[in-house]
């Protein structure tokens, strides 16, 4: 009780402690006057009197010290005066006090941003969703396809109802609604959920409702929808009574019963939804037909919550269990299927797992950035402490503790990085939805990969801020507790260039450390240069100049017949276009986010083994579509108009393909059984790449699109742009309907590079920050040659009155520096050899060890080492003598 | 030397200021350190500016408060004066110190005690 009134009249006493000391000083003052009276009353002459009462007082001083630290918390004290003084230090040097600080503030800054990507993208990505933590993707496996396969509805339910360890079992399937805006036509994303969706994840409509059980049930029986916040502001602007209302949903009225809350994008990383449709619309939404009753469809993605305290072990082993009993009951479906569980950052469905090594990545650069850094603004402070060593050595030498010294320094270090973690924390957030901007865009529309700035990375980026304060704060500290009192308070001389190396060291290795670091970043950038040239010198083994857009027919409710009539007659008018070679219709465009058609097959004449199924993708495709898309034929013909409906049902097959089951007989002639039909393969088409550059030739076949589905994509062979081919394309699209509009019009190449945005997205951040670190680096080299050279002017002079010339000179320091460089090049080459292995997915045909890439890094280094001494080492020549000698 | 005087008076000094302050009422700095030697005979070696920081902590604890005032000579100083608490401490710490005394004069002189 005492003990916190003590403490607060002390902390009072630190507030109100300017008028402290007149009051002391006149209590003080007042007792010596009546104590010198006194005296002076038993006789002492005045002199005697006024010493008296002195001695008998004690020390003036030392009584108000303690008088002082008694009224106040001396701890505050002393931080609060080297606050003050450590303030006035760095407004004294404004210059070093700005690159420190701006050195500080983009390591801290990009740190801040990287964790709260990685927490908004992988780790949380849907902040509305109640229990993140719980929630795990599920996808399907098969023994004989690589890659991860979607799960089948008749599977789910029973998974869901065979399951005691989880709350929730969520589907939740991107598709595409075309909506027709002018003569363009736009992609607004949206999902078809399972009903149970709003409530499982904990996410109230803040209009209408969400959907109920009863409309999972039904071939395409409730055709009602959820739309987003930002369509119900934009497209509907915030119409109050939205409820109840009907938007047309490929070619179909849909009521709107519900607007989701601000904020709500769905749970798909890297689109934001805009409507969500019960399950029961699949087949609306679902170009390849009906799919709620066959467990051989398998096209659910979706997410599990499990409840609390279940592990995904546990969790995996329970519905792995249940797709065995599966298996074992319908084995003409599930032969060698089963299901995986994933933490939300492994999602393999959506974009989380895409992005996962570019996040890793920019996780490892940002780090060496800040270590960069903190090397950097350490050696400032320690070229800074060398400047106020006489003045550091004064005060230790009238007997401050070298604690207080350690205090003070350190308290200066805390001032750069607060004011540095501010600013880092403004970048931050700046910068926290930035990164979509790396990736292209698609279709006019930039991806949804919002950063989450919460208390987890707030907390994280102030750890990294306390680390790097201790980082660089202490070099300074370590160094300056070394000071001996006796040699430093001499006049200090000497030089550093020749001999004396042992005091530079700390200096020299935080800039081998810098200089390592970046040599690392260097050759990453390297690397992954090399790896995405050599990505895209791949030929797609089609003809790149080909342009590709989509006409969705859906949206004005178009059945077979007149979609058909449709494509027929747009092809027609598009040949007849001057500039344009030959057009024709996909139904998937390769490279796309649309998956293929993927079927099992038999090959006439080729036994499988008992337990073998060949599954191999296909294509819907129209007439000439090979020779549009620039693909050769090796036998054989394509297909033509007169393969449609009622002719017989007929296929190309891929070079690949006939040579592993024809084995070398040709293909042309014989058949091949596709969901059951057989087909007459009528030609033989060289391989090309169908999903990814990287992919290793695969069999592959087409099919004619009039006898299998509805195509909605179109490729054009022209010599026109793709903006002229776009107009003459919606011309051509609103004079055969005025309810359609085409699609975005690219080339192929740029349908190509989309795929290997990643990769470029790497090569474009490790380039940026291993420039940046470079140029810090080289900074940090500048810094010590510099000093170096000012700290030996007397040496130079020596050696120059002694006979050296100006050339002997700048080889003498331009050899200090780039020894240092080596050195650190020497310890990057360590370090990159074991970090590059980790790049792994991401390089493709490069060594990690490429020596080319060393090579290159190691002279780019040099190059920067070299700039960086040079100036320094010309200074040095410009030193004079005779005044040098002098001093 | 400084040391093991200061320690010794840390306890004692705030019975004395509690006491000199109980006995003749408000004061100021300079009449306790009167008063103080007075009592002790002139045998007590007081430094008299150790009393100053004594008389703010005996004031964080609540047992004295001060005011300024003016002194007999008609300039302004600073009186102190014990409070309800700091009687109740003087009251605790003159007994805590009688005891001790008694026990400690039992140990110099075990002699009177034998006989």
């Amino acid at each position: 009780m005492t003990k916190i009134r003590v403490l607060l009249s002390r902390l009072a006493g630190l507030l109100r402690k300017g008028n402290l000391e007149p009051d002391i000083d006149e209590e003080l003052d007042f007792h010596l006057q009546m104590e010198i009276a006194e005296n002076l009353r038993q006789g002492m002459p005045p002199d005697e009197a006024r010493s008296a009462a002195l001695r008998r007082f004690g020390g003036v001083a030392r009584v108000k010290e303690t008088y002082r630290e008694t009224h106040s918390l001396p701890v505050f004290q002393v931080l609060w005066q080297d606050l003050r003084y450590g303030l006035r230090m760095l407004r004294r040097s404004p210059g070093f006090s700005l690159l420190a600080i701006l050195c500080l503030t983009l390591g801290i800054g990009s740190n801040a941003a990287v964790f709260s990507w990685i927490e908004g993208i992988l780790l949380r990505p849907f902040p509305m969703v109640a229990h993140q933590d719980r929630m795990m993707a599920i996808a399907g496996w098969n023994r004989d396809v690589p890659g991860d396969p979607d799960v089948s509805w008749p599977d789910f339910q029973d998974f869901e109802k065979n399951c005691t360890l989880f709350d929730a079992f969520i589907v939740d399937r991107i598709t595409g609604v075309t909506l027709a805006i002018g003569d363009r036509s736009e992609v607004a994303r949206s999902s078809i959920v399972s009903a149970n969706y709003f409530d499982a994840l904990g996410v109230r409509p803040i209009l209408g409702r969400g959907f109920e059980p009863s409309e999972n049930i039904g071939r395409n029986a409730h055709p009602l929808t959820v739309i987003s916040y930002q369509l119900w502001q934009s497209r509907y602007k915030s119409d109050p009574n939205i409820i109840g209302k009907t938007q047309m949903l490929n070619g179909m009225p849909h009521t709107i019963i519900g607007v989701a809350p601000e904020g709500f994008y769905g749970t798909f990383v890297g689109w934001a939804m805009e409507f969500w449709v019960p399950l029961s619309m699949q087949e609306k939404f679902d170009p390849s037909g009906y799919k709620l009753e066959d467990r051989g469809e398998r096209w659910i993605e979706g997410f599990v919550r499990l409840k609390p305290g279940v592990t995904l072990e546990q969790a995996q082993a329970e519905i792995s269990a249940v797709a065995k009993r599966l298996e074992a009951a319908y084995p003409k479906t599930n032969r060698g299927c089963g299901v995986n569980l994933f933490p939300l950052w492994r999602t393999p469905f959506n974009n989380a797992r895409t992005l996962f090594p570019t996040l890793g990545i920019a996780l490892a650069v940002v780090v060496s950035v800040l270590l960069i850094a903190c090397a950097n603004v350490g050696n400032l402070l320690l070229v800074r402490a060398f400047g106020r060593r006489h003045e550091m050595t004064i005060r230790l030498a009238v007997g401050a503790g070298r604690s207080r010294l350690l205090k003070q320094l350190l308290t200066e270090g805390m001032i750069l990085a607060t004011i540095a973690a501010a600013g880092g924390f403004l970048m931050a957030y700046w910068c926290r939805n930035l990164f979509v901007l790396l990736l292209p865009a698609r279709d006019g529309q930039r991806m949804n990969l919002p950063g989450e700035i919460d208390w987890r990375v707030l907390a994280l980026s102030t750890g990294v801020c306390v680390i790097a304060t201790l980082l660089f704060g202490l070099v300074p500290a370590v160094q300056t507790s070394k000071i001996d009192l006796t040699s430093a308070l001499k006049a200090e001389a000497g030089g550093v260039v020749g001999g004396g190396r042992r005091r530079g060291l700390v200096r020299s290795g935080l800039v081998l450390v810098q200089v390592a670091l970046s040599f690392v970043l260097l050759v990453g950038a390297g690397l992954l240069l090399q790896s995405l040239r050599g990505i895209q010198n791949i030929s797609p083994g089609f003809s790149t100049m080909t342009l590709t857009t989509n006409v969705d027919v859906k949206v004005a409710g178009y059945d077979r017949q007149r979609s058909n009539n449709f494509q027929d007659a747009l092809i027609d008018r598009l040949q007849a276009l001057g500039g344009v070679e030959s057009a024709a219709i996909q139904r998937t465009t390769p490279f796309g986010y649309r998956s293929y058609s993927s079927a099992p097959i038999a090959v006439e004449g080729y036994e499988t083994a008992p337990d073998q199924q060949l599954i191999v993708d296909y294509n819907e495709v129209g007439p000439a579509y090979l020779a549009t898309m620039g693909i050769p034929l090796v036998s054989g013909r394509e297909f033509t108009r007169a393969d449609n409906e009622t002719a017989q049902p007929v296929a190309v097959v891929n070079d690949v393909m006939a040579a592993l089951y024809w084995r070398g007989r040709d293909p042309v002639g014989s058949r091949l059984q596709v969901k059951g039909k057989w087909l007459q393969v009528v030609g033989v088409a060289r391989v090309s790449k169908y999903e990814r550059l990287m992919e290793t030739p695969k069999p592959f076949f087409f099919v004619p699109v009039r006898q299998n589905s509805v195509g909605l994509g179109l490729v054009i062979r022209t010599s026109l742009p793709p903006a002229v081919m776009a107009k003459a394309l919606a011309r051509e699209v609103k004079a055969l309907d005025e309810n359609l509009a085409p699609g975005e019009v690219i080339t192929m190449q740029e349908q190509v590079d989309r795929t290997t945005a990643v990769q470029r997205t790497a090569v474009m951040m490790l380039a940026v920050f291993g420039g940046l670190a470079l140029v810090l680096a080289a900074i940090g080299l500048y810094g010590v040659m510099s000093y170096t050279v000012s700290q030996s002017t007397r040496e130079l002079g020596l050696r120059m009155a002694l006979g050296a010339d100006a050339g002997n000179l700048v080889r003498l320091i331009m050899s200090n520096g780039l020894a240092l460089t080596v050195a650190g090049v020497v310890a990057g080459t360590a370090a990159a050899l074991g970090l590059t292995r980790l790049m792994g997915t991401l390089l493709y045909k490069v060594s990690p060890r490429d020596p080319a890439v060393f090579g290159s890094a190691c002279l780019v280094m040099i190059i920067a080492a070299s700039a960086a001494c040079f100036l320094p080492a010309w200074r040095a020549t410009r030193t004079d003598p005779v005044r040098a000698l002098r001093e | 030397m400084t040391k093991d005087k200061t320690d010794i008076l840390h306890g004692s000094l705030a019975l004395m200021v509690l006491r000199t302050l109980d006995t003749l009422g408000p004061q100021h700095g300079w009449g306790i350190a009167r008063r103080i030697e007075q009592i002790s005979g002139d045998a007590l070696e007081l430094n008299q500016g150790s009393l100053y920081p004594a008389l703010l902590r005996l004031q964080q604890m609540g047992w004295i408060t001060s005011k300024w005032g003016a002194s007999d000579n008609n300039r302004r100083a600073r009186f102190y004066a014990i409070t309800r608490a700091g009687k109740k401490q003087l009251a605790a710490e003159a007994a805590n110190w009688e005891r001790i005394a008694g026990i400690l004069s039992r140990f110099a002189n075990p002699a009177r005690e034998s006989s």
